[in-house]
């Protein structure tokens, strides 16, 4: 296709490929929350297998060569470890045993579980060959469960709760966000004061206020949606001022005083001349957004007041490493923490990706 | 000298092969279109090309008198040799005065600064030395101004505070990329004639850019012609103007001539008809602004008592300087903006009266059908995620006129009139240049079968030989489709192509209306008088803005 027929749209997708960072933001984040989709099935554990003679077993790196005596053959393993003890303080301390090898496979049997909640199996995307044989590629936690799969099924609350938190957000950025810039004057004066005053409010204090309010006898799940609710409600007003940015602009550019001298009524205008130039720049916003309400959701669960054990998230696994002497002895359970950092990152590229090929004049 | 432009698999060869020379004393005139690579030849002299521009070959020699010559591109971009040129040896003056200058420094700063950069003096004596340069570009009590910001200027002002800065190292060579483009006519006869001062002062060699053939015959000593990033014609200018050789500089010179002051208007003489629109004592005040927590502003009167009359078939001329109010009175015509006190009085098609002035939004809409509007820039009048044939069907889809087939086929219609052909209906917006795109937005004005368009600036964003075009395509319409026009501009060439009468507009008010040829001939005011001496004549032989 000739580059004189394309939209708006394709060329922004255009712009958007050139932009290394971004596409690979894209791809991580993609990978991501496919994996948050299909969480139990990656996952080669059941989040709650808890095993108490394998506390704090240490990570095994997966070898994929293995050499006997016929040679050597392509076939994936992981080294045993033995449980010994410190004559001298107790400690358990595991030591490497070359001879014990826990080979892997693709789709074995393990642990049930109901995939979408309703379909019953038993197969994971890999795991051991023998689904006895443990197998801890990130290492195990203070009741002997797998790290590994507990980031994974972690990763489903975290990354909803940053959709779920910006779709609320969204929702009430564009309608004050839009209010305000399209109506100006008073109502635009009161909703940037109301807006202000929201701001100057310190986040985290709130927050805890709020999340303590919860009743203790919520369900997880109805915890889950009243934590959106909560982050959301300090983070509409970013988007609120974006929206309110992008319509003040567009309000004095001359296509949209030739769409009211076209004889558009109002609606018109803001739906078919001004709203579609908007998309762009709000989903870039809402991009940007994200990771706050990642980032908030994981404080708030770390300090003990978002979702709770037994509820699986990044920020509740992150309270486990809340202690000098656990991360002493296991410092792999501050790896959630890494994947945050890495959704963060990939979001934040993601999203400077997408604003600057919405508006590539900006620089 | 080459300087190309990498991007990717191509690269844009913006200066190609470009050679001329500039003598001490002489004025060096690059004139070309836009896009055709003169801004870029003068930022290659200093090397401030922007990334990822780079000199890829050739030489610049800078040759002080008695001294070895200096291979300019050959020297490292950053190094101190070429720091050491620049503002010392070879200054420049940029096109837009309002971000030339730093707005948080004091103006009297910003001269001192190269002074004090290259250590050529103290604090204290760069200080006098700039209040002395402020002098010498005529800015009045140089000593106050110099303790000044930039926004306290006007965009004169501070293109003379641009010279003084650019001169204050005493260099040999001064480059000015179009510093008078942003400016009214009558402060671009100013600064031509103070750089023509300075240069005559100093033996400066001046190597001015400018897009307009005017300024270039009455200031150039030597022509370069540029287009696409080479030189297609070099020549003194009385021998460029009067034998022009290759046929773009004859087809830019034509464009000129046409639109300048002494060609025949191509307008046809109209028999006026009935009246159409009666302007009556129409004043636009801005009011006072209360505020808690601001300074009160006073009341800003932007229109004071307009008065004129347009006649069915005429093309009536706004003509008048920035800020002088004619936007504002076209946008209060069409009733963008609403005027304070007046009438604008308005005959429909059924021989209906209506004034314009007390209409609500749902009264103004039968007058939106008959009176349209054509924007200045061309780039942000057309929505650009709609395709041209929903741009120009907008309107008729708005006013349920047309839809379906019969849209389709009145949209390629209507493209067909101007000029384009129809395949291009599903296209979008940036696949157009600006000429094209204001065809399109003729076409839109032209879909409701109007009876007035009002035309703001519509040619001023494009290059001339294009505005030409524009301007004789309306003349072609208009008789066919009974069209009437005011047409805004700060241009008096243009209105005088265009225009059957002019009304001069002078801060809010109208001083003189009348026949265009009689106000351009002998006009009686003398705000009229000082506008038309200052517009730039393209012919050599005929130097009169420097020395008036």
């Amino acid at each position: 296709m000739s580059d004189v027929t394309l939209s708006e749209a394709q060329l922004t997708w255009l712009r958007f490929r050139r932009h290394r960072l971004a596409m690979i933001g894209l791809t991580i984040v993609i990978a991501l929350y496919v994996i948050a989709i299909f969480a139990e099935a990656v996952a080669p554990f059941s989040p709650e297998k808890s095993n108490a003679r394998l506390v704090f077993h240490p990570p095994q790196a997966i070898h994929l060569i293995d050499t006997d005596d016929s040679g050597w053959h392509f076939r994936p393993f992981v080294y045993g470890y033995r449980l010994a003890r410190d004559p001298v303080t107790l400690a358990a301390t595991y030591a490497l045993d070359g001879t014990r090898k826990t080979s892997l496979t693709l789709f074995p049997h393990g642990d049930p579980y109901r995939l979408f909640a309703f379909i019953p199996t038993d197969i994971h995307l890999f795991g051991p060959a023998d689904p006895s044989q443990p197998m801890f590629l990130l290492g195990a936690d203070r009741q002997g469960r797998d790290v590994l799969s507990r980031i994974i099924i972690g990763a489903r609350a975290s990354l909803s709760i940053g959709l779920l938190g910006v779709a609320n957000s969204l929702f009430l950025g564009i309608v004050f966000g839009g209010l305000s810039g399209f109506l100006g004057g008073r109502v635009d004066w009161f909703i940037q004061r109301v807006i202000e005053f929201i701001i100057s409010l310190p986040t985290i204090p709130i927050w805890l206020a709020l999340a303590a309010a919860l009743p203790k006898d919520m369900s997880p799940l109805a915890k889950y949606f009243c934590i959106t609710v909560i982050i959301s409600l300090i983070g509409w007003t970013e988007l609120a001022r974006v929206v309110r940015g992008r319509f003040l602009a567009l309000r004095s550019e001359s296509f949209v005083t030739s769409a009211w001298l076209d004889g558009c009524s109002r609606g018109r205008i803001i739906y078919r001349h001004m709203l579609p130039s908007l998309t762009s720049h709000i989903i870039a916003s809402v991009t940007l957004a994200i990771p706050a309400m990642i980032l908030a959701e994981t404080a708030l669960s770390f300090l003990g007041v978002g979702l709770q054990p037994p509820a699986i998230s990044w920020g509740a696994l992150l309270k486990e490493a809340q202690n000098v002497e656990s991360i002493a002895a296991a410092p792999w359970l501050l790896l959630p923490g890494a994947a945050v950092a890495l959704t963060v990152l990939a979001l934040n590229f993601l999203g400077d990706g997408l604003r600057d090929a919405a508006d590539p004049h900006a620089n | 000298m080459r300087t190309y432009f990498p991007l990717g698999r191509m690269t844009i060869k913006a200066v190609d092969d470009v050679s001329f020379s500039l003598h001490a004393g002489r004025t060096l005139c690059i004139v070309g279109e836009s896009g055709s690579g003169k801004s870029i030849t003068a930022r290659s002299i200093l090397q401030i090309v922007g990334r990822p521009g780079r000199i890829m070959g050739g030489q610049i020699l800078y040759q002080p008198q008695g001294q070895k010559p200096v291979d300019i591109a050959a020297l490292p971009a950053r190094g101190q040799q070429m720091r050491d040129l620049r503002g010392r040896a070879i200054a420049m003056v940029f096109q837009e005065p309002m971000t030339s200058l730093s707005p948080i420094h004091r103006i009297g700063w910003q001269i001192a600064e190269g002074l004090l950069a290259h250590r050529l003096m103290d604090e204290k004596s760069a200080r006098a030395r700039a209040v002395e340069l402020l002098r010498q570009v005529e800015i009045p009590n140089p000593e106050e101004a110099a303790q000044r910001f930039p926004f306290e200027f006007s965009g004169g002002m501070r293109q003379r505070a641009m010279i003084a800065m650019a001169l204050a190292c005493n260099p040999k060579v001064l480059i000015a990329d179009e510093p008078t483009t942003a400016l009214d006519v009558t402060t671009q006869a100013e600064i031509l004639r103070l750089i023509k001062r300075l240069q005559d002062e100093n033996g400066l060699a001046v190597l001015f850019i400018t897009h307009d053939m005017g300024v270039v015959a009455q200031i150039a000593d030597d022509v370069l012609v540029m287009n696409r990033g080479q030189v297609v014609e070099q020549a003194p200018v009385m021998q460029l103007f009067a034998a022009p050789v290759h046929p773009y500089t004859i087809r830019l010179l034509d464009a000129a001539k046409k639109l300048g002051m002494a060609a025949p208007p191509a307008r046809a003489t109209v028999t006026p008809g009935e009246v159409l629109l009666q302007v009556r004592d129409l004043s636009l005040t801005y009011p006072a602004q209360t505020s808690l927590f601001r300074k009160a502003k006073p009341p800003m009167p932007a229109l004071k008592g307009v008065n004129f009359d347009l006649y069915e078939g005429e093309n009536l001329g706004i003509v008048g300087e920035s800020g002088s109010g004619k936007t504002t009175l076209g946008s209060c015509l069409i009733r963008v903006l609403k005027p304070s006190t007046g009438q604008v009085q308005y005959r429909l098609r059924d021989d209906r009266w209506l004034d314009l002035a007390s209409l609500d939004r749902a009264g103004l809409r039968p007058v939106h059908r008959e009176i349209r509007m054509v924007f200045q820039d061309p780039f942000a009048s057309l929505n650009p995620r709609m395709t041209i044939e929903q741009c120009v069907g907008e309107p008729l889809l708005v006013n349920n006129l047309l839809s379906g087939r019969a849209l389709q086929l009145r949209v390629r219609e209507l493209l067909g009139r101007v000029g384009l052909p129809p395949d291009i209906a599903s296209r979008y917006p940036h696949a157009f240049s600006g000429g094209q795109r204001q065809r399109i937005v003729i076409a839109r004005a032209l879909a409701l079968d109007p009876r007035l368009i009002i035309a703001d600036e519509a040619t001023s964003a494009l290059d001339v030989t294009l505005r030409g075009q524009i301007l004789d395509l309306l003349l072609e319409l208009q008789p066919k489709l009974g069209l009437s026009f005011i047409f805004i501009s700060h241009d008096l060439g243009v209105i005088r192509y265009f225009c059957n009468r002019v009304a001069v507009m002078y801060r809010g008010e109208i001083v003189e209306i009348g026949d265009t040829e009689q106000i351009c001939t002998s006009p009686r005011e003398a705000y009229t008088q000082r506008l038309l001496a200052a517009v730039p004549e393209a012919e050599p032989a005929h130097r009169v803005l420097l020395t008036a």
